[in-house]
């Protein structure tokens, strides 16, 4: 039992990440990437959003009719996302100035409800408690990846701890300022599906016209 | 009048929702794939955004802002923090009404578009928009129009990015840059040239 649980937590993270092979919930992963204390923060509110709604829709699984259920699952979630927004303006009101939409935007969140309605419905509360944590981790991990290139390279900094000290400050680094313009952020998300996909053979997507060498004749 | 135009320019070249704040990208990656159904698809981004924006605007001032309930004698009551759960019930509800409204009256359209309107309930472009209005406190003519401008935005990013793919699907692209890879780096590329407007003011 704890092999599956361990399972569920740790294929999300990349044989199966929700960003780089499910295509889900891309729109805020690009947006708050530009400094990784932003993007640990977005992290752990949709890591928190994802365990949590998956656990309270499979606990109602059985009492949803299913020609609703897309609205209940829409309500428990936007409550779990209220609770979250208020949360961070309570205590960390900077960086939820900065995040600013990207909070809301939990909520239509494709990861969350595709998590929801395709494991919740169908498992115990555990089971899909530990599946959204993973899902939400593997979410947060490509944030984090992406994050850290695009602030080091970008602002010569992680954390906001200045790693390269950057000409400005008289050092000798000179900041790429493009890596912290929105563009750069699917570049890197580009680059790393090709890294990945060239480390795991078995994501390549099919080619929809195969190129023929032909022969002279 | 200007203050609108100018709003409106910045909504749909400098600020577009799809490629300067990545919104509705899910939708953006997975229907991009022929310009007649991402044209589709844009169009009834742009009407749904047209309608949705509005009439959050007008929950938000007469129902969820400080004081707005003043008029039902709960002067000092503030419901903003409810704020979210509103806008995507109406977003969801607006959406359901508009596919039936056009199911009776406008078959042809409701056949075009049909597929997509549920989608767009969860687009986080709609959402974003409202969520938009909010934070930068429109008035209601400022949000009618950021409504129609942003839609149209997010409609001209998806079929440029699709014109893009109808071709880039016969060039020999590396195997681990088939798909995904490479559309997120025609994104990339198609997100540059939009910066290129930042400077446009009226």
């Amino acid at each position: 039992m704890a092999q599956t649980y361990r399972k569920q937590l740790i294929d999300p993270l990349v044989d199966n990440n929700p960003i780089t092979l499910q295509v889900l919930g891309i729109c805020s992963a690009l947006a708050v990437t530009s400094s990784m204390q932003v993007a640990l923060v977005m992290t752990i509110a949709v890591t928190a959003v994802t365990g949590f709604s998956s656990m309270f829709i499979s606990m109602l699984r059985n009492q949803i009719p299913s020609s609703i259920r897309i609205i209940v699952q829409m309500v428990v979630i936007a409550s779990l996302v209220i609770l979250v927004d208020q949360i961070l303006k309570a205590y960390a009101y900077e960086i939820s100035k900065t995040l600013s939409v990207f909070v809301g935007l939990i909520i239509t969140n494709c990861i969350v409800m595709g998590r929801a309605e395709a494991f919740a419905m169908k498992n115990p509360p555990i089971d899909s408690f530990i599946d959204g944590v993973g899902n939400g981790l593997g979410y947060g991990l490509l944030l984090m990846v992406v994050a850290f290139f695009r602030e080091l390279l970008g602002a010569g900094s992680l954390f906001g701890i200045t790693i390269f000290e950057t000409v400005n400050n008289g050092g000798w680094y000179v900041p790429n300022g493009m890596m912290l313009l929105p563009p750069s952020a699917f570049f890197v998300i580009g680059l790393i599906i090709w890294g990945v996909r060239t480390w795991k053979p078995a994501q390549v997507e099919e080619r929809e016209y195969k190129i023929q060498s032909v022969e002279a004749h | 009048m200007e203050g609108l135009i100018s709003l409106a320019v910045k909504a749909i070249f400098v600020e577009n929702l799809a490629l300067s704040f990545f919104l509705g990208m899910c939708t953006f990656l997975a229907v991009s794939k022929k310009i007649s159904t991402a044209m589709g698809l844009g169009i009834s981004v742009m009407v749904v955004q047209a309608i949705t924006v509005p009439a959050n605007n007008l929950i938000l001032n007469y129902l969820l802002a400080p004081g707005a309930l003043a008029w039902a004698g709960f002067g000092d009551v503030d419901l903003t923090f409810l704020g979210l759960i509103s806008y995507i019930g109406v977003i969801a509800a607006l959406v359901q009404i508009l596919e039936m409204v056009l199911d009776k009256y406008f078959p042809p359209l409701y056949n075009a578009l049909g597929v997509f309107l549920p989608l767009i309930t969860v687009n986080c472009a709609i959402l974003g928009g409202s969520l938009f209005m909010v934070e930068r406190s429109y008035d209601f003519a400022e949000a009618a129009t950021y409504g129609v401008s942003s839609g149209f935005g997010w409609a001209l990013a998806i079929t440029a990015m699709a014109g893009v793919r109808e071709k880039l699907k016969y060039s020999d692209i590396p195997d681990g840059l088939q798909g995904l890879g490479i559309t997120f780096i025609t994104a990339g590329l198609m997100a540059l040239a939009f910066m290129s407007f930042s400077g446009v003011k009226l």
